[in-house]
C-alpha cells in the first residue's frame, strides 16, 4: 500500500444520498479475478444509458468537475461488502471521499485500500457540496497528520476522526496483513489456549 | 455491570488489544465464494504468505451461478473462468469445496447452518454482507471486504474496533399473515437503512423466541440492511435442537458439553446496551418496500410517505411512484422467490400452501429458486415442486439467482419484481428493473393475483 500524503486537489460532487455498492459497482462487473480495471465501470449505470450511450447529466462526465476527491451525500457505500467498490473508486483516480456518513464495511475496505474516508458534519458537507457547484476549480485540502479538511476559498476547516492505528497504517503505507503476520505466533498461543 | 451475548462471544476471541487502537478478533469459520476469494488467493501468492488453517474454511459456488442446466459447461466465459479459478484454489490449498452440481451445493449461508457448520458461540465471517444471517445461532457473524479475506487466510484474524452494542426487543404475538420478513421490513421502516451503523444488534423478546430458526436467519440476515455489522438472537432450546445431528455438529457427549456453554451465553439480565428500540407484535403487518433502499417499507394497506428530500425524490423517481400513493392493486409481471433471505425450506412451504389449488396470474413471471441442493431435494420429497409447476411457476437450480442478478436471471428494465430478498437498490435485479420487497406469503399473493394484494384479507 502507498503512504498517504497531504491531498490539494479539485473535488468531484455528488449530493446523493445512501450510495450503496451496487451504484458503485453493478454486481455484472465482479467476474473478474483480479483487481485492476474496475475505474472504468465505476458508477456505471448512472455514467452510461443501457445503450452504452453517455449520460451528459452525470457529473463524472461534466468537463467542469475533476480532481482526486469525491463529495457524496450521506450513508456512502451502504450494501454489499464488495471491495471492488473501493477497487473502483481508487482506479478512477480517487484519494479521498468525503460524506457525513459511512457504512461500515465500506470504510474498513476504502481504508485497506489506502482510499481515506473522511467523515464531516452534515452543515460541513453542504456547504462543500454548494462551494464545488459555484466553483468547480476551487480547492479543498487533507491533511491526515493534523486529521483536518479545508476548503481555503470558503473559509472552512473541520477536524475528522480516525483512528489512530489506522492513521500511522496509512501514514506509512502499511496495511493490516503486515500487522497480523507480525504477531502470527501470539494468535497461535491464543488457539492452544482455546 | 453484566455482559451481553455480543460480549461474551466477542470476549472470548479476542487475540490482542492495539493500543489506543482496534482488537485483534480470532476467527473460527471461513466462508468463501467464488466471487470475492480468488485476488485475496492472489494476494497471498503475490506475498508469499500460506493459509494457516484451510480446515477452517468451507466454499461453495452461489453467487455466479446458473440455474438452469448446470450439468452443463457455463456459456459465460468470465463466469465459468471464475468457478474454474475457485476450484483450483480450493484444491491447491486442501479446502473443502462443494462446487456446482455437489450435494450439499447451495447459497452459503444457506448450507452452512444447514450442514451444522454454523454453531452458537462462534465467530464465522465471509466475504459477504448477508453473513449476518448466521447470528440467528447466536454467533458473531459479518460480511468483511477482499483484503481482510486475505488476512483471515493467512492469520484466521481480523483487526476490527469492537461495534456498539444494539437491542430491539419486540414482544406479544404477531398477526396472521405477517412473517419474520414482515417483522425486519417493519424494523428497517422504523429505524432506516443506517439506523443500526457502527452497531451489532441484539434481536429480543417473544417474537424472536418464538421463532423457527429459519425465521431468525431470515430477520439477521437483513440486519445489514440497517447498517449494522451484523444481528445476534440468543441461542435456545430451538437452536440447540436445529443443529442436533447435522453433519458438522458435535456429536453425544462432546455436543451435551457445548449446549452447557452455549446456555451461558444470553444476555445477563443487568447488561447495559448503547442503544435500545422495543416495538410491539400488534404493530406490524404484511409489508412491502416502495423506494430504492431496504428502509423505504411501508404496510401493504398504508400510502407511500411524503418527502421533501432529494434522495427521496430521486428514489421515487427511479420506481415511477409519487407520494401519497397506494401499491395496492398495482400490476406486478414478475415474482422472485429465493436468495439468502428466503430460500429455505420454511419459505417455499409458505408459498406452496398458499397457491395449493390455483394459478399463478397470465400476467407474472414466478421463479422458485432453492438455497440449495438440499431444500431442492426437500421441495421434491415433499411435494411442493408438483404445486409449484401446476401454478405454472417456474422451478430453478440452487444460487443466489435474481438477487443481485449476476448470472442470466434478469428482471428487464422497467419492470416490477416483487422478491423477497434483501435488496431493493437501483438495478440490483437487473439494469432498470424495480424491486419491491416482501415475504414469500406476500410474493406467493401477488404472482396469483398478478397485481399487490393486501395479504392479511386473503388468510
Amino acid at each position: 500500500m502507498e503512504k498517504f500524503k497531504t491531498l490539494h486537489s479539485r473535488a468531484i460532487p455528488l449530493p446523493v444520498e445512501n450510495i450503496d455498492t451496487d451504484q458503485i459497482i453493478p454486481a455484472r462487473f465482479l467476474k473478474a479475478t483480479d483487481r485492476v480495471g474496475f475505474g472504468k465501470n465505476l458508477f456505471r449505470d448512472w455514467r452510461y444509458y443501457k445503450d452504452g450511450s453517455i449520460n451528459d447529466e452525470f457529473v463524472l462526465n461534466n468537463d467542469a468537475f475533476h480532481g482526486n476527491i469525491l463529495v457524496a451525500g450521506s450513508n456512502f457505500g451502504c450494501g454489499s461488502s464488495r471491495e471492488h467498490a473501493a477497487w473502483a473508486l481508487c482506479d478512477y483516480g480517487l484519494n479521498v471521499v468525503v460524506s457525513s456518513f459511512f457504512a461500515d464495511i465500506f470504510k474498513g475496505n476504502a481504508l485497506n485500500n489506502g482510499l481515506l474516508p473522511v467523515q464531516v458534519s452534515e452543515s460541513f458537507l453542504q456547504a462543500l457540496l454548494k462551494g464545488i457547484s459555484e466553483d468547480p476549480k476551487m480547492i479543498i485540502s487533507v491533511n491526515l497528520e493534523q486529521q483536518l479538511i479545508t476548503a481555503e476559498r470558503l473559509n472552512l476547516s473541520e477536524k475528522f476522526e480516525i483512528n489512530p492505528y489506522k492513521k500511522l497504517c496509512l501514514l506509512n503505507g502499511y496495511d493490516d496483513m503486515d500487522y497480523l503476520v507480525s504477531i502470527l505466533d501470539e494468535i497461535k498461543e491464543y488457539e492452544v489456549k482455546k | 455491570m453484566g455482559k451481553t451475548l455480543f460480549d461474551k462471544v466477542w470476549d472470548s476471541h479476542v487475540v490482542t488489544t492495539i493500543k489506543d487502537g482496534p482488537q485483534v478478533i480470532y476467527i473460527d469459520k471461513h466462508l468463501i465464494h467464488e466471487v470475492t476469494s480468488p485476488q485475496a488467493f492472489n494476494e497471498l501468492k503475490e506475498r508469499g504468505i500460506p493459509l494457516l488453517r484451510p480446515n477452517q474454511i468451507l466454499a461453495t459456488a452461489d453467487h455466479n451461478t446458473p440455474t438452469k442446466d448446470q450439468h452443463l459447461p457455463i456459456k459465460d466465459d468470465l463466469s465459468r473462468k471464475q468457478l474454474a479459478t475457485l476450484t483450483k484454489n480450493c484444491a491447491d490449498n486442501n479446502i473443502e469445496l462443494y462446487g456446482l452440481g455437489h450435494e450439499n451445493n447451495g447459497i452459503i449461508h444457506v448450507i452452512a447452518p444447514e450442514l451444522g457448520v454454523t454453531q452458537p458461540g462462534m465467530t464465522l465471517v465471509c466475504g459477504d454482507s448477508h453473513t449476518s444471517t448466521h447470528g440467528a445461532f447466536g454467533s458473531i457473524a459479518f460480511g468483511i471486504g477482499t483484503s481482510q479475506v486475505a488476512q483471515v487466510f493467512a492469520t484466521q484474524s481480523i483487526v476490527m474496533e469492537k461495534p456498539k452494542s444494539m437491542r430491539i426487543t419486540i414482544n406479544g404475538n404477531l398477526k396472521k399473515g405477517v412473517l419474520s420478513k414482515d417483522v425486519v421490513l417493519y424494523i428497517l421502516a422504523e429505524i432506516t437503512a443506517n439506523g443500526g451503523t457502527g452497531h451489532f444488534i441484539e434481536f429480543a423478546g417473544e417474537v424472536f423466541e418464538n421463532m423457527t430458526m429459519e425465521s431468525r436467519m431470515t430477520v439477521c440476515n437483513m440486519s445489514i440492511e440497517m447498517g449494522a455489522r451484523g444481528g445476534m438472537i440468543a441461542p435456545d432450546k430451538t437452536t440447540f435442537d436445529y443443529v442436533k445431528g447435522r453433519k458438522f455438529a458435535p456429536k453425544d457427549t462432546d455436543f451435551d458439553q457445548k449446549v452447557a456453554y452455549w446456555k451461558t451465553l444470553p444476555t445477563d439480565a443487568n447488561a447495559v446496551f448503547d442503544t435500545e428500540y422495543t416495538f410491539d407484535a400488534s404493530d406490524i403487518a404484511p409489508m412491502i418496500t416502495y423506494g430504492t433502499n431496504p428502509g423505504m417499507g411501508i404496510k401493504i394497506t398504508e400510502k407511500i410517505p411524503e418527502d421533501t428530500n432529494q434522495s427521496f425524490k430521486k428514489s421515487l423517481q427511479y420506481m415511477n411512484f409519487s407520494p401519497g400513493s397506494s401499491l395496492e392493486n398495482l400490476q406486478v409481471n414478475y415474482v422472485f422467490i429465493g436468495s439468502c433471505t428466503n430460500s429455505r425450506i420454511e419459505d417455499f412451504r409458505v408459498a406452496a400452501a398458499y397457491i395449493k389449488g390455483k394459478k399463478k396470474a397470465a400476467n407474472v413471471t414466478a421463479l422458485i429458486v432453492p438455497g440449495s441442493q438440499l431444500v431442492a431435494k426437500q421441495i421434491q420429497e415433499e411435494g411442493l415442486q408438483t404445486v409449484f409447476e401446476d401454478a405454472g411457476f417456474e422451478l430453478r437450480q440452487p444460487g443466489c439467482s435474481a438477487c443481485l442478478a449476476m448470472n442470466d436471471d434478469k428482471i428487464p428494465e422497467g419492470e416490477y419484481c416483487v422478491s423477497t430478498s434483501n435488496r431493493n437498490f437501483e438495478g440490483r435485479q437487473g439494469q432498470g428493473a424495480r424491486t419491491l420487497l416482501a415475504s414469500p406469503l406476500v410474493a406467493a399473493s401477488v404472482a396469483v393475483a398478478g397485481k399487490i394484494v393486501d395479504i392479511s384479507k386473503l388468510v
